[in-house]
């Protein structure tokens, strides 16, 4: 009894200690080649020891530094830290050589993080380990899984542990695992399963059958999902084309103003944005606001810039549309180089809020990227505030009035010359606000505007000139066509394709779409 | 008082008209005229965002070597002209340089489409021309010295990388390009290089873009799919110029992560990385044959000279700036040995020539006119510089005629 009290006792006392030999014979891998740190991560991860997350987490983060005898340190925040012992070390930070990783590297990191944050109280944590582990996918992992699927709670992290079990039976050796394995990740639609699946379709001819079974299923799944993802892709682009020309259809299409320098107004827009950001990074409580703080503020500047062009220059020209052509042409041209000069000719970076990065998961696992979901749901508003403005309030009233028949509108007592300057300027505010959201998707250049005019004037003319559903119409659909000509045609024929096809359409039905009707037409 | 502040004028104006005169307030110079350099790269329109710099370096490098006593006992003087991202333009300004100011050398041209503009007027005139960029090879002219990277000094060893143990053994390769002459070149010369190694036509993937295009969702998702069939699927982009901020952003959006589909580029450094938020993008690759982070003496005098020289200690060096400082130095030896500026003794004296290249490495100038150089993979990092994580243990010589096109069967190898 005594001896094995004794043996007990000695078994404990040994068993940490020889944890902790490996863990720490491990350790100086992580500063070696990259194969060295290889092994060593998948050590660590294998090893299981609380110790090593940090270590790992640092490497992974670019924290862990390196003295010249060899020394590991983590960086956490200003102070530097030993990292076997978690001591602070008292070292200038330029004695240090910080201990980069690659590709390689970064895969086995993933792997390892998720073997150690698979047992983390954070079930955010959990989830992210589990698709780690989904991911890096080893037959030493199955036991691993079994032990934390059966005491998780979250039905989510439940599902996501379950199908990184069943990834990581299929490459076990035990056949009726593997059969278990092919089952449950056919019973997903997720691409990424199907991918294992047909990887592991060559190494197991005698279960090539199952595996054809489950990736047919697979890819039924996944059809009506490509179909879903593409008519978001195309009402994303529509999306983008009714931002753009929104502000057109107002100076072009109601006051019948051809506005060249409409492009330049977006770019204002964006480089608002800009500006607005530059402003509150400095403030960080009113960081998450700049990007809602940048739309009021876009449409007022470029509002006011639309104004004073209006009063300065246009209102001479109306009725003479090849000069207003050519002037605002000149106006944009002088815009866009003024902007070089102030900004610089470079990309400006705009930052993109947390809520407007990564993908989404619509009902029925449809992937859509947060941006673009956004900027569609902006734009929709935009439509139906521009809308309500045009149609309900007295101003819209007015500028209605006005454009059907100018002398019985001055006659009624309206300032047409106010009206007018106010029509410009409300169009102009409308492209500087799409500018705002078109800084999360392209480039923040002085180049930004130029490619969008002609996009805007597609759609304007094809939806009907005057017509703002027209325009709404015309966006989306040109939006959907393009996107589903593009995976045959490609995108540089099926930007071609549809501009055949409006062509073709605008011979047929000068007028659009959606033609005026009535004396305003013709006026 | 009026005495006094009168003298004090006078000798004012005495000291300054003496500092002028003396000739230690600037390097001396013989009375020689001074020697020409041609400038010509565009510094307006489209491609003034990349060519800038390497006008700046240009610049720098004549100052550089002004202060150093010039050459052959004389100065140098540049001459700047604007093509204005014009190509037939470049044409027209190659030629005001050559016959209006008799240019003795010149430094110009980014696209292969201005350069291929310039070319004739080169051999024309009998002029010399410097050309910095990587670019698809299928070109070597008597009168063009070409500083940038030939296809196999730049997109096979990256494609190499990407199919071995640290690349992560790519089996499927899309090509992605924007839809001109560098990138349908370099995706025909990878196709015949792949095809060589065993990847099927089935395993490639080409797709190409406008110029400019900002709609990469339908493409990315695509590639997603092309990466989703079993088999471990790399990108190689040869996309250029602006389009390249909202590919890597919608990369990121859609979760792309290096680790799983690695993107390896041809045209993106650490200027085009400037404008981007490369947190999301750690790990993607790029293909150079000089990166800012390298550590070598030479690069920290070339860093500290144009940081010095443009007054800004945040400002970024890349791979066609390298090849400029680079193609300058070499050509200044080539005038020192020769012993005149005239073309054709500078064209024989140039070849041999050596220069220990801020890639650290000793680069020398092949009978073929181009260089041999060293190849380096680095991944991007959150701070957009680049993390070399392979370079050739030697340099490699340029091979502009590739051995992939099988036109080139029959054409003796540089």
């Amino acid at each position: 009894m005594k001896r094995t009290i004794l043996l007990l006792f000695l078994l404990l006392a040994a068993m940490p200690a020889r944890a902790q030999d490996a863990f720490l014979a491990a350790l100086p891998g992580l500063g070696g080649g990259f194969g060295a740190q290889v092994e060593a991560v998948g050590q660590l991860g294998t090893l299981g020891d609380p110790r090593a997350l940090p270590i790992l987490t640092a490497l992974s983060e670019g924290r862990l530094l390196r003295l010249a005898d060899g020394t590991l340190l983590i960086r956490d925040g200003t102070r530097l830290l030993n990292a076997a012992t978690g001591a602070p070390v008292d070292v200038a930070e330029a004695d240090t050589q910080r201990v980069t990783i690659n590709n390689r590297v970064r895969g086995a990191l993933r792997g390892a993080l998720g073997q150690l944050q698979i047992i983390s109280p954070n079930s955010a944590e959990r989830l992210a380990a589990a698709d780690a582990i989904f991911r890096a996918r080893s037959a030493e992992n199955v036991p691993l899984l079994d032990a934390a699927l059966a005491r998780e709670s979250v039905p989510e992290v439940r599902d996501r542990i379950a199908l990184a079990l069943a990834a990581s039976r299929l490459v076990a050796t035990n056949p009726a695992d593997k059969l278990a394995g092919i089952t449950a990740l056919g019973e997903t639609a997720s691409p990424q399963a199907r991918s294992i699946l047909l990887e592991a379709r060559a190494a197991n001819p005698e279960v090539a059958t199952q595996i054809d079974a489950a990736v047919a299923a697979i890819d039924q799944r996944l059809a009506i999902r490509r179909a879903a993802e593409t008519l978001f892709q195309g009402l994303s682009l529509g999306s983008v084309l009714l931002l753009a020309a929104l502000g057109l259809a107002v100076t072009f299409g109601v006051m019948g103003v051809i506005n060249m320098a409409h492009g330049e107004f977006v770019m204002l827009g964006a480089y608002t944005t800009v500006m607005v950001q530059d402003f509150a990074r400095d403030i960080p409580w009113l960081q998450p606001w700049s990007l809602p703080i940048a739309v009021p503020a876009a449409f007022l500047v470029t509002a006011a810039i639309g104004a004073a062009m209006e009063r300065g220059l246009i209102r001479h020209l109306y009725g003479r549309p090849l000069e207003t052509l050519l002037l605002t042409f000149g106006v944009g041209m002088m815009i866009q180089q003024a902007v070089r000069l102030i900004f610089g000719a470079q990309n400006r970076e705009v930052i993109s809020p947390p809520w407007m990065q990564g993908t989404l998961m619509l009902p029925f696992d449809i992937p859509v990227t947060a941006n673009r979901l956004w900027i569609l749901c902006f734009s929709l508003v935009i439509f139906g505030l521009i809308l309500a403005a045009i149609r309900m309030t007295r101003f819209g009233l007015e500028m209605r009035a006005v454009t059907q028949r100018r002398p019985i509108a001055a006659a009624m007592g309206i300032r047409t010359g106010r009206v007018d300057a106010l029509t410009f300027a409300f169009g102009s505010g409308i492209a500087g606000i799409a500018g705002v959201a078109l800084s999360q998707i392209d480039n923040v250049s002085p180049n930004l505007g130029t490619g969008y005019i002609i996009d805007s004037f597609l759609v304007v003319v094809f939806g009907g000139v005057g017509s703002l559903a027209g325009t709404l119409i015309a966006a989306f659909g040109l939006g959907v066509i393009n996107k589903m000509l593009e995976p045959w045609a490609g995108a540089v024929l099926a930007k071609v394709f549809v501009l055949v096809a409006v062509m073709a359409f605008i011979q047929r039905r000068p007028r659009g779409l959606f033609p005026q009707k009535g004396r305003a037409a013709e006026a | 008082m009026t005495e006094t502040r009168k003298i004090t004028r006078r000798a004012a104006l005495a000291g300054l008209s003496t500092a002028l005169a003396t000739p230690a307030f600037r390097p001396s110079f013989a009375q020689a005229a001074p020697i020409k350099i041609g400038v010509l790269h565009s510094l307006s329109g489209t491609m003034a965002i990349s060519e800038t710099a390497l006008r700046d370096t240009v610049l720098m490098m004549v100052e550089h070597q002004n202060s150093k006593g010039g050459l052959l006992g004389r100065r140098l003087e540049a001459v700047v002209v604007d093509p204005a991202s014009n190509w037939p333009l470049f044409a027209e300004k190659a030629r005001e340089l050559l016959q209006v100011h008799k240019v003795d050398v010149t430094f110009g041209c980014w696209t292969s489409v201005s350069r291929k503009s310039v070319l004739p007027v080169f051999e024309e005139l009998n002029g010399m021309l410097f050309y910095p960029v990587q670019y698809e090879g299928e070109e070597e002219s008597r009168n063009i010295f070409y500083t940038g990277a030939a296809p196999n000094q730049q997109a096979i060893p990256a494609v190499e990388y990407l199919m071995g143990p640290d690349g992560g053994e790519a089996k499927r390769i899309a090509l992605l390009g924007t839809d001109y002459v560098y990138p349908r070149t370099t995706n025909r010369i990878l196709r015949g290089y792949l095809n060589s190694k065993g990847i099927t036509d089935a395993d490639i993937m080409e797709e190409y873009t406008p110029f400019g295009h900002s709609d990469w969702q339908g493409i990315v998702a695509r590639v997603k799919r092309f990466a989703g069939e079993g088999k471990k699927t790399a990108i190689v982009s040869t996309i250029n110029g602006d389009a390249n901020v909202p590919f890597y952003r919608e990369l990121g959006n859609q979760g792309i992560k290096a680790e799983d589909i690695p993107c390896v580029a041809f045209s993106v450094g650490e200027e085009e990385l400037a404008g981007i938020d490369a947190r999301p993008l750690v790990g993607h690759l790029a293909a150079w044959n000089y990166f800012m982070s390298v550590q070598s003496p030479a690069n920290t005098e070339f860093k500290n000279l144009w940081q010095a020289y443009i007054k800004n200690p945040r400002r970024v060096t890349n791979d066609p700036m390298e090849a400029t400082y680079t193609g300058f130095n070499m050509w200044a030896q080539a005038v020192a040995k020769a012993n005149t500026t005239a073309v054709d003794a500078v064209r024989t004296a140039v070849i041999g020539e050596k220069f220990a290249a801020p890639s650290g490495y000793t680069e020398e100038m092949l009978p073929n006119h181009h260089l041999s150089k060293p190849v380096m993979i680095g991944e991007i990092q959150a701070d957009g510089q680049f993390n070399i994580v392979y370079k050739t243990p030697a340099v490699v010589p340029a091979e502009n005629w590739s051995q992939f096109i099988p036109e080139n069967a029959n054409r003796r190898r540089g």
